[in-house]
């Protein structure tokens, strides 16, 4: 089990996803546990509750976990697949107000260095534009 | 306690871009010391352990950064620091 908060990427675009779960192990490095999903089951753009809740489980650290996400349905999928953890898992999970590739290189650069979830989330909203 | 400093002359071909500031930030967390980056002596200081503000400071190539670091583990984090920028930011093990 990972001493580190976890990274989840939900994007309209398995490719997106893929890619910028990429970018986070090249440039960030392994030691942050990292779940992506993107796409519907068609192959077509969208997002799903189920491969999101998968990708939570595939980053699941007990420290928690971080999702960044791009647009709409993403944000109201992720926040869905929060409901449906189990009560344990449920309060150790946040979707960050973040944009996706950015937030997402940014939150896993905190979270290698063994930060709290809450310290991983305000890392990556501290580049919103506000 | 007193603050010590140190500076290095950064020859990395995009300067303190996305790769670059990962890996000096991910290295300064690893030390206890406050730790602050500028490009100049004088400042302004940033905190060497926030990633994005580190990334914003946009240190171009054949840039001189500045570090200054309080605490009981400064020296060694302003060594590893030096060491870093000097090696051209080798990829870690």
């Amino acid at each position: 089990m990972s001493k580190n908060v976890g990274i989840v990427i939900v994007s309209h675009s398995a490719d997106v996803a893929r890619g910028t779960a990429l970018m986070v192990e090249q440039m960030v490095g392994r030691e942050v546990p990292l779940g992506w999903c993107g796409g519907n089951p068609d192959g077509g753009l969208g997002t799903s509750v189920e491969a999101i809740m998968a990708a939570i489980d595939r980053a699941w650290s007990e420290k928690g976990v971080a999702i960044l996400v791009d647009l709409g349905g993403a944000e109201t999928n992720s926040e869905m697949a929060i409901e449906m953890l189990p009560e344990s898992r449920r309060g150790r999970v946040v979707v960050c107000n973040a944009p996706v590739v950015e937030g997402a290189v940014m939150a896993a650069t905190e979270a290698a260095s063994g930060a709290t979830l809450d310290v991983v989330q305000r890392t990556a909203e501290e580049l919103t534009p506000v | 306690m007193n603050k010590i400093r140190a500076s290095v002359l950064m020859r990395h071909e995009v300067g303190l871009h996305a790769r670059p500031s990962v890996k000096l930030t991910k290295l300064a967390k690893a030390f206890e010391s406050k730790i602050d980056l500028g490009l100049s002596p004088d400042g302004p200081w940033v905190d060497a352990k926030s990633i994005v503000k580190v990334m914003a400071t946009k240190a171009p190539k054949d840039s001189t950064i500045y570090f200054r670091a309080e605490g009981r583990d400064a020296r060694a984090a302003l060594d590893a620091l030096v060491t870093l920028v000097n090696e051209d930011f080798p990829d870690g093990p």
